[in-house]
């Protein structure tokens, strides 16, 4: 069975995609490949996978100012999440999908749950972001 | 102003507020889109309306060619670094905005990029930002205007988890690497929280308070600290807390600290290709201190050495006659950047010794090079002897 989550879209997209999750914050500069979109902050979980073109759920963003500008750079490159899913407001991932839709009209969709809710979300589901804000978990009971 | 007016719906603001002063991150080339956007907003005639500091480029202007860094980045970079000038910043070039005459004051309501930076003005200085991504900074910078929300506002500013030195060494306190060790610590602890520190037995200088805000910046989110009886909104336990109390309270002990000076290395080699100093940017007081460790010493040939500032900074530095022992020892000084925002390294660096968390933070995964983090004096000791020396006394108890 599908389990529906009700998020809020921070920023609001479509998008489905597999997820890769984790409870860790990450920071984008020195945490992610904008060439690639590998993750690559030796200190993180995710350490070693590639975000590109998934859904990439993590609590929040920590660390660098730039953060903005390596999202900005792998829309750009072709090489970022289909979509981020947080528990917190995040303002760094918000305004880079802001700023990449304005200057490429690539809608990343970020969405924001529950802590509880974001629990629900593991690593390998096939997971739905609607443009309200709901995300759609497949195949779960 | 439309991606500040849609950001402040996002943050829920109730309104706009202004800022008297901006300090722009997004200045730093790391790619095509970054550049791509400074390029737009100065070719639309956008100036800055507040008094706009730089933060590091992706290139030192003057020095580049001295290292390993590709002709294309470097007109890359340089072409971003134009184009914050045209819009009026002042080519400060430096993630240590704090230190130099245009340091804000006291309750001066300013919008700042940089982690490091953000968490020095709000907690050291008292003055009030929110934590600027890259590009919201240009934005405020351009309108003067930022959505009235987080560490704007008072009440927002209150500690929320307490973290009690216990049984501390006043020794180990008195140490430099004491401060980038905590800061690691108090971000690991804090997370996205409002950390206050009570126990300390020293009055931490300018200096090593900036090694802790860039490390607890790096490890956590922390964009304001309060240490009791040291920064300005802290005078009393109390006030720390506005009255609140804290949400949760952690003991920091020796064992705890010591497990996080651990971690800040992650090499196991006793060999070592360079130091690193100046992250944040090395200060005119910190160029004081390292000179005369240097003095009738040289580097072992096959240990670079060197120390990352601003050119302000390295100016004062050389008129301080502080220069000529650091080149005497085979030292160098790069400025406007570091190196972990420009490709300077070559490939043959695989080992980094550093005293700054926030280098030994990042540059595993960046530069893909492994690390050792110890003291000012462990650095020098270790490129003079070209093996990994380090003071392991101090942190034993």
């Amino acid at each position: 069975m599908d389990r529906l989550i009700r998020g809020k879209a921070l920023v609001a997209g479509a998008a489905t995609g597999e997820a890769l999750i984790s409870d860790q914050p990450l920071s984008f500069w020195g945490g992610y490949d904008h060439r690639n979109g590998f993750i690559i902050d030796r200190r993180h979980p995710l350490n070693g996978e590639s975000a590109c073109g998934r859904i990439l759920g993590i609590p929040y963003t920590r660390g660098s100012s730039t953060t903005t500008g390596v999202l900005v750079e792998s829309v750009k490159a072709g090489t970022a999440p289909a979509a981020v899913v947080c528990n917190r407001t995040d303002a760094f991932l918000s305004l880079a999908a802001i700023v990449a839709d304005e200057m490429y009209g690539v809608r990343i969709p970020i969405v924001l749950t529950t802590p509880e809710d974001f629990e629900a979300l593991k690593s390998g589901q096939q997971v739905e972001i609607r443009p309200d804000g709901t995300i759609l978990i497949k195949g779960e009971t | 102003m439309t991606i500040l007016v849609r950001m402040a719906e996002i943050q829920e603001a109730e309104e706009m507020m202004d800022i008297t002063q901006a300090h722009v991150d997004s200045a730093i080339y790391i790619g095509e889109a970054g550049l791509e956007f400074a390029e737009r907003l100065a070719g639309l005639g956008a100036k800055v309306s507040v008094p706009t500091t730089l933060n590091v480029s992706g290139l030192d202007e003057h020095h580049w060619r001295d290292w390993n860094v590709p002709a294309d980045w470097a007109e890359k970079a340089h072409r971003q670094m134009i184009a914050y000038q045209t819009m009026g910043c002042q080519p400060t070039w430096t993630c240590a905005p704090y230190q130099t005459e245009t340091a804000p004051r006291f309750g001066q309501q300013i919008a700042w990029g940089e982690s490091n930076a953000i968490v020095f003005a709000n907690s050291v200085i008292g003055a009030r930002t929110e934590r600027y991504p890259d590009f919201m900074d240009i934005c405020a910078a351009i309108t003067g205007r930022v959505p009235a929300v987080g560490l704007h506002l008072t009440k927002n500013r209150a500690g929320q988890v307490l973290m009690r030195l216990v049984d501390v060494p006043r020794r180990l306190q008195e140490d430099d690497s004491f401060y980038a060790t905590l800061g690691h610590l108090m971000g690991q602890i804090a997370e996205d929280r409002i950390p206050v520190l009570e126990g300390l037995k020293v009055t931490p200088s300018e200096d090593r308070l900036k090694a802790l805000g860039a490390a607890a910046s790096s490890s956590g989110t922390v964009a304001l600290f309060h240490i009791v009886g040291t920064t300005p909104e802290a005078p009393t336990l109390e006030a720390a807390f506005q009255g609140r109390g804290p949400q949760s309270t952690v003991d920091i002990t020796l064992s705890r600290l010591r497990g996080a000076w651990q971690t800040l290395t992650t090499a196991r080699e006793e060999r070592l290709d360079m130091v690193v100093l100046g992250s944040p940017h090395f200060s005119f007081a910190e160029f004081a201190r390292l000179a005369p460790l240097l003095e009738g010493r040289h580097r072992h040939p096959d240990v670079k050495f060197l120390v990352t500032s601003s050119r302000t900074m390295k100016g004062l530095a050389e008129r301080g006659g502080l220069l000529e022992p650091l080149e005497r020892f085979g030292g160098q000084v790069t400025v406007d950047t570091c190196i972990l925002a420009t490709p300077m390294l070559p490939p043959s660096v695989k080992i980094l010794m550093t005293n700054s968390a926030k280098y030994a933070y990042y540059a595993p995964g960046m530069l893909g090079t492994r690390v050792i983090f110890g003291s000012l004096a462990d650095c020098v000791q270790s490129a003079v002897t070209g093996r990994v020396i380090r003071d392991e006394s101090l942190w034993t108890g």
